[in-house]
């Protein structure tokens, strides 16, 4: 069948923008990786010029190579802050679920009229903007902030504990900032439940806390995965939290990347570590996908 | 109406026997919401073995009478028993009660196999009979094939088995059918329906099942509670329902009927005499408990207990006269709709056993409408 243009156009127009929106600069980063750092504005080279021609071109390929790969591997910093912030994102994302998961339990239970503040309550914090909110968080967990002032006062601590600028702090950061991507999902497909499903399991024997257990939990798992992937893909490469949260101690390769650009201008190895971190993301983002189309599967 | 049910070859009917225990009692039993009062003061006796169907109006309290006995309320006053226990502060998973709710409820996540052997691993049934028990259940609802499917993966009518195998698995005492058969079409639910009192007797449990379709209570149920407004309007046999309903409402809910209204002239050798109108002769017939002389009742008749002739019957009562108005052509049957001086439109129904040619009644003929005293029922409200 012959396809007239307004539907070239509609599929077109999303194709057109992951082209221009994410393959391009990808193609970009992934060339920079592979260039040799210089001291010149851009600091890279190999750069295509094409004034030269096909002879240009065949020059520019000859001169990109994997150095800039195989340093990555032999600096054990590298390694160690990709498996560090894939270890905090983990830990982080299970705080997250432990908190996300009876907020969302409690407001799918909460009455007709309360669903639709509390939602709103769980989307407000979005209408600030992200920094201003870390930086209250460096207010209220300061030596002298809200926290340490409050135990003070009340005789639990007699000199101030330190959260700020430890991986505490940017544990809180983390549940704080990421919280409605957990509550959502789970919240969704907790609303769907059907009540009398949970009838159903009582009837047929359960108690209350085995037909949750068995009917709501199991139900709610793919709420669950999604809550857990969309906290865990991007926390791995968060920069902001860890760099104004966190301490010296405190390794992220959002952090590291940043410290290339912008201290070390190092754009190739930058690059390199930016297109690692996409492959390792690659990963749970497959998995994140394959949970969405079960799900979808099984709504049909 | 026609009834459709197989005459049991023996009598069934514990209500009737003072000494049989009943599996199911409500003593004054209401609830209420607010104050707003669902259930209104029932008492009831369901026996073992009974098909017992609940049948009323929207918003009646028919789930809510179920789910009294399910578990999932608790009644506001009144005492629930169940096989001599009383239910109050038994939670649902502690009764030996199953229901088969009216949305099916299988779990999503489990499959038909799965499904069925829920309630068997809840309790204490060994792990190596569970298998034997699904399989047999598979059998009577005749889904072996579908065992591994996800319920998404069935038609309606195969869900509602699965309903319905789940919910029998556990061999309850008690199986209570929140309108089962409402999401399936005529021809499905027809044969469904013979299904379910083939199943409820070859497993000898006690149904109680909650529907809106009168013709459906009337072919499978041992006996039908009509209710309204949150009371029990009557309890009875499909055919003292429809014979003999203890009021108007009943008479009406059940079926197509005439309703007389006159003044109770003379009662005397168990027949009443009632007198409706000055040009028309008296109507006599048998009559329900509480009609009085000289007070207000209505006269109740089936369409299909009235003969109608285009010549004067000899009888001295119980006969009309009125003017044919319209005439409804359904094959096997005729129905005509009678008009009497006094406006009142009467049905009468006949089977067509000439050709319509040969009939002789057409629209407009004066005819006379008559039956003999059994016919009807004289009630008092
Ligand atoms: N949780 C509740 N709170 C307040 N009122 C209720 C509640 N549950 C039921 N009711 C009311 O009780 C009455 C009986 O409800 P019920 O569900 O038993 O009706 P029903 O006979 O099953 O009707 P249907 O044939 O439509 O299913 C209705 O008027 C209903 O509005
Ligand atoms: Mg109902």
């Amino acid at each position: 069948m012959q396809m007239n243009w307004p539907r070239k156009l509609l599929i077109g127009i999303p194709f057109l923008w992951l082209l221009a929106l994410f393959l391009v600069p990808f193609l970009i980063i992934l060339k920079i990786s592979l260039s040799d750092p210089v001291l010149a504005i851009p600091p890279y080279s190999p750069r295509l010029d094409l004034s030269n021609g096909f002879e240009g071109i065949i020059t520019f390929f000859s001169e990109l190579d994997f150095e800039n790969y195989i340093f990555l591997s032999e600096d054990s910093l590298y390694w160690k802050a990709y498996i560090s912030s894939i270890k905090i994102s983990a830990i982080a994302t299970f705080f997250t679920l432990m908190i996300g998961f009876p907020l969302a339990y409690a407001m799918s239970n909460a009455s007709e009229n309360w669903r639709t503040p509390l939602l709103m309550l769980i989307i407000l914090p979005f209408w600030t903007s992200f920094l201003i909110r870390i930086y209250s968080w460096m207010g209220i967990l300061s030596n002298t902030g809200l926290i340490n002032q409050l135990l003070l006062w009340m005789g639990v601590i007699s000199e101030p504990i330190i959260i700020l600028n430890t991986n505490t702090a940017v544990y809180i950061g983390i549940v704080y900032t990421y919280l409605p991507f957990m509550v959502l999902p789970i919240y969704a497909t907790l609303d769907r439940l059907d009540g009398s499903l949970l009838e159903a399991a009582q009837d047929l024997g359960c108690t209350r806390f085995s037909a949750f257990w068995l009917v709501t939990l199991r139900l709610a798992k793919p709420g669950i995965a999604a809550g857990c992937f969309l906290v865990f893909i991007p926390v791995i490469g968060e920069f902001v939290i860890p760099s104004l949260l966190g301490g010296s101690r405190t390794l992220m390769i959002g952090k590291v990347l940043w410290d290339e650009f912008f201290a070390n201008r190092d754009w190739p190895i930058a690059s390199a570590v930016a297109v690692f971190l996409l492959l390792i993301l690659l990963i749970p983002i497959v998995l994140f996908q394959r949970n969405e189309e079960k799900q979808r599967e099984h709504e049909r | 109406m026609n009834h459709t049910k197989p005459l049991t070859p023996h009598h069934f009917a514990p209500w009737q026997d003072g000494t049989s225990k009943p599996l199911i009692s409500f003593s004054n039993v209401s609830k209420t919401y607010g104050d707003f009062s669902a259930i209104d003061n029932v008492d009831l006796k369901i026996y073992p073995k009974e098909f017992f169907a609940l049948l009323g109006p929207s918003g009646c309290g028919k789930t809510t009478l179920m789910r009294m006995l399910a578990g999932f309320e608790e009644a506001s006053t009144g005492t629930i028993e169940i096989d001599g226990h009383n239910m109050k502060g038994v939670p649902a998973n502690k009764r030996p009660v199953n229901m088969m709710f009216q949305s099916y409820a299988l779990f999503p996540h489990l499959s038909v196999a799965d499904n069925l052997a829920f309630g068997l691993k809840r309790s204490k049934m060994p792990k190596s009979e569970i298998d034997g028990r699904v399989e047999e259940m598979l059998r009577l609802v005749q889904l072996t094939k579908f065992a591994k499917r996800k319920p998404h993966q069935l038609s309606g009518g195969q869900k509602q088995r699965v309903a319905l195998a789940r919910a029998l698995a556990k061999s309850p005492k008690l199986l209570l059918l929140d309108e089962p058969l409402g999401a399936l079409d005529k021809k499905l639910r027809q044969e469904t329906q013979f299904e379910l009192v083939d199943i409820q007797e070859k497993t000898e449990t006690t149904f109680v099942i909650v529907t809106h379709d009168q013709e459906e209570a009337m072919t499978m149920a041992t006996r039908i509670a009509v209710m309204d407004h949150g009371k029990l309007m009557q309890v009875g046999t499909p055919d003292e329902i429809y014979e003999a309903p203890n009021s108007t409402y009943i008479a009406d809910f059940i079926g197509d009927i005439s309703i007389i209204s006159g003044h109770v002239q003379d009662i005397e050798n168990e027949r009443a005499t009632i007198i409706w109108d000055e040009s028309q002769t008296p109507i006599r017939g048998s009559f329900e408990r509480n009609v009085t002389k000289g007070t207000q009742a209505h006269f109740a008749i089936r369409p299909e207990k009235i003969q109608i002739s285009k010549t004067e019957p000899s009888q001295g009562y119980n006969k009309i006269f009125g003017q044919v108005e319209d005439i409804a052509y359904t094959g096997n049957m005729s129905t005509y709709f009678v008009r009497l001086p006094n406006q009142k439109l009467i049905t009468s129904q006949m089977v067509n056993d000439r050709r319509i040619s040969q009939r002789s009644i057409t629209w407009e003929d004066h005819v006379w409408l008559s039956w003999h005293d059994e016919a009807g029922i004289i009630l008092a409200k």
